[in-house]
Formats: C-alpha cells, sequence, structure tokens
C-alpha cells in the first residue's frame, strides 16, 4: 500500500464518520427536548457537516479521479461508506444521542490527537478542528452529567443507552489497512490501539466518579466499518434524496 | 489605461476589502474579522487568501462573491482562496472590529459584560447560537438576552 491509498483511507473514514454523525444528529431539528438544545444539535451538526465536507476536499485532491467532494459524499452506494459501527445506529431517545456523541466525541478526539505533520493540509485542517470540537466535548460532558445525576429515569436510560453502544463504541479504532504506512509518513503519530488507549482514559476520568461502566474491550474485526443497519440505509435515503432527484445539476 | 493599472495597489485593495461585510454579522467586514491573511498584487491577478472563521462556515460563498463584485472595479481577475494555512482565531479580530461588535449588541469573545449597559452580571444561556460563531447570553441588569462571539 503506498503512503497516498494509505492517506486516503484515513481521510474516507475520518469524513464519513462527521457526515454521518452530523446528518443523524440534525435529525433533532425541530424536535429536540428542549430549544436550546435544538440550537445545539443544529449548531453542532452543521459543525460536522463541515468538517465533513473539508475532510472530503481533501480526499478529492488527494484521489485526483475526477469526483468533488460531493460526488465522493452523496453518490455512493450505502455499501461503500466507511463510517465506524458506532455510528450505524438509529437516532433513538435522546439519552441514545448523548452516550452515541459522547463516545463518537471523545474517540475522535484520540484520533485527531494522533495526526501528525506527514500531510500538510491534514494537519493544518486538524489544528483548526480541535478548537471547533472544544465546543462539542464541553456540550456532551454537560449532558452525561445532567443525565447521570437527574434521577432514577434520565440515569435509567443514559445506562441503558451506553449499555446499547456496547461492543460498537470503540470501533472508531478500527485498524486501518494502510497504519504502517501512514505512522511512517508521519501522517499519523501514534498507531490507533495507542489512541483508543488513551480514549478509554479520557472516558474512565468521566464515567468512573459518576458511576458508570465503560465500554467493553473488543478484539476489533473487518466489520467495525462495514455492513450497514437499516438505520443508515434509511439516513442514505434521506441525505441523497436532493442529489438524486435532479443527477447533474447544481444546486 | 497605464494610470488606472497604477491604482491596483495592495493598500487600494485592503481598503475595498474592508468593505466587505460579513453575510451574519454585517456590522463587521472581514478585515475587522482578521480573516484576511494574504493580499499580492501581480500583474496578471489579484491574489488574496482569507481564513474561514469556522470549518464549516456557510457563508464562505457569499464571501467570495461579494469579493469578487467589490474588487472587480480593478479590472483584474481575482484568485481568492480559502485556507487553513494558519487558522483563524478570535485573537484576529481588529480593535475596530470588536468595538463594531459591542455597538451592533455582539459581546467580542472573551469579553463577559453586556454589551448593552456594560454590566458583567451576565450568564452563558447556550454555548450554541444562530450561527457556528455565536453563543447565547442574557444580561441580568438590563434585562437583556445578547449575543457574544464564540472564542476559538
Amino acid at each position: 500500500m503506498t503512503a497516498s491509498t494509505a492517506l486516503a483511507e484515513l481521510l474516507l473514514t475520518m469524513a464519513d464518520d462527521e457526515f454521518v454523525a452530523g446528518f443523524m444528529d440534525s435529525e433533532w431539528t425541530g424536535i429536540a427536548p428542549i430549544l436550546e438544545e435544538d440550537v445545539a444539535m443544529s449548531s453542532i451538526s452543521q459543525d460536522e457537516l463541515g468538517h465533513a465536507k473539508a475532510l472530503y476536499e481533501l480526499l478529492a485532491e488527494v484521489l485526483d479521479d475526477g469526483r468533488d467532494a460531493d460526488a465522493i459524499a452523496y453518490d455512493r452506494e450505502p455499501e461503500a461508506y466507511r463510517h465506524a459501527r458506532l455510528l450505524d445506529r438509529p437516532r433513538g431517545d435522546w439519552a441514545d444521542t448523548i452516550a452515541r456523541r459522547f463516545l463518537y466525541e471523545l474517540a475522535d478526539e484520540a484520533r485527531l490527537a494522533s495526526i501528525g505533520g506527514g500531510y500538510a493540509p491534514l494537519a493544518d485542517l486538524v489544528a483548526k478542528l480541535r478548537r471547533e470540537e472544544r465546543y462539542h466535548r464541553m456540550h456532551v460532558l454537560a449532558w452525561i452529567e445532567r443525565l447521570a445525576t437527574g434521577g432514577p429515569e434520565a440515569r435509567g436510560r443514559l445506562v441503558a443507552a451506553l449499555a446499547g453502544a456496547g461492543e460498537a463504541a470503540a470501533t472508531v479504532f478500527t485498524p486501518l489497512d494502510g497504519e504502517a504506512d501512514l505512522l511512517r509518513a508521519g501522517i499519523l503519530t501514534r498507531a490507533f490501539d495507542e489512541a483508543e488507549a488513551a480514549w478509554r482514559t479520557d472516558l474512565t476520568r468521566v464515567l468512573v466518579p459518576l458511576g458508570l461502566d465503560l465500554p467493553p474491550r473488543i478484539e476489533h474485526g473487518p466489520d467495525g466499518r462495514a455492513g450497514h443497519s437499516d438505520a443508515f440505509r434509511w439516513l442514505w435515503g434521506e441525505f441523497t434524496s436532493v442529489r438524486r432527484s435532479e443527477v447533474g445539476a447544481t444546486w | 489605461m497605464v494610470t488606472e493599472l497604477a491604482e491596483v495597489t495592495r493598500d487600494a485593495v485592503l481598503e475595498a476589502l474592508a468593505c466587505v461585510a460579513d453575510p451574519e454579522i454585517p456590522a463587521v467586514s472581514i478585515v475587522d474579522l482578521g480573516m484576511v491573511e494574504d493580499v499580492r498584487v501581480d500583474a496578471d491577478a489579484i491574489r488574496i487568501e482569507l481564513l474561514p472563521t469556522f470549518v464549516g462556515c456557510p457563508a464562505l460563498d457569499a464571501i467570495r462573491h461579494s469579493v469578487e463584485e467589490r474588487l472587480g472595479a480593478f479590472g483584474r481577475p481575482v484568485d481568492l482562496e480559502f485556507g487553513f494555512r494558519v487558522p483563524w482565531t478570535t485573537d484576529r479580530i481588529t480593535p475596530p472590529g470588536r468595538e463594531r461588535l459591542r455597538a451592533s449588541g455582539f459581546a467580542p469573545p472573551d469579553e463577559a459584560t453586556c454589551p448593552y449597559c456594560g454590566s458583567a452580571d451576565v450568564v452563558l444561556e447556550n454555548l450554541f447560537g444562530p450561527t457556528q460563531c455565536r453563543s447565547l447570553h442574557y444580561c441580568r441588569a438590563c434585562r437583556q438576552p445578547f449575543e457574544a462571539f464564540k472564542p476559538v
């Protein structure tokens, strides 16, 4: 595997994660539990979709196969998306969304902290992304604490949501085929298993004081970023519908 | 036409850019916000590097359009690039930019006082607001809700 194939794989998985997370959470727009959260979740989703766009643009340059960012984002069949199984779940209730966001935000942060200077355009973008993701972390940590200490129903739903994410929680760290090449090229500064360990330490600091369980350790398999659910197929139908309605149109 | 071309100076371009309002907070320009990283006046084109305030800012196309329209008067092609080579931070907002934000009811970043009455008796209502760069606050002194430019 060449460094550019490995880089393309890294960019695609990062972009697909942000894209699917952003679209799924944007489903709360208009129906979030309180008005403030309607605004917050819409804004966070807009950030994630913007991050996905910037990553797809870098990917389009690396691939240089005539597809632009929109073509990569919208013109694939559902099976070709490479988002982590953690994000391949129905929106669920508010606790499901907060649990998923919590596990994903902290995992994404550990991944972003693993990007080195080997490919300058990505390193530059990541420096900017991390400044914005800081707000997502503050938001989701406030909600984890609020649900965990907010009475039996809120806590019960959070516990069930974290347990429901279960084995899928760590799939953001599904090893990449080209990880060794990325490490050699300095595009990654640490392997994904090290990033995953850092994520577990971060999770421990939040969950243990609240008396909540950590997600289970898993053997990573080939299905960490493949084999998508009906929930994702439905979402795919939604987010590609405008694009499919008039093939080739400029919006 | 030689005299007309001679007027295309870096200062003249910067002056023109100072008239390009931010579409989401029209009280401030892209120069006030510190979005202009580089301006180069070359014989074949005016080259401009702008830094997006937020990665997913949906106003970038509108800003591109305004810049091209404003610089059209120079009669030279405009080569405009948005990039992340240098990360934009709220520290780049100029002192006049901060003053204009305040005057239009936005607390400048890292300034926890009410832009209307100056009181420090304010509370954060929501880290997220109507656009990616804004948060929502409330002044307990003058009982006025207000927005702030989010520090990044």
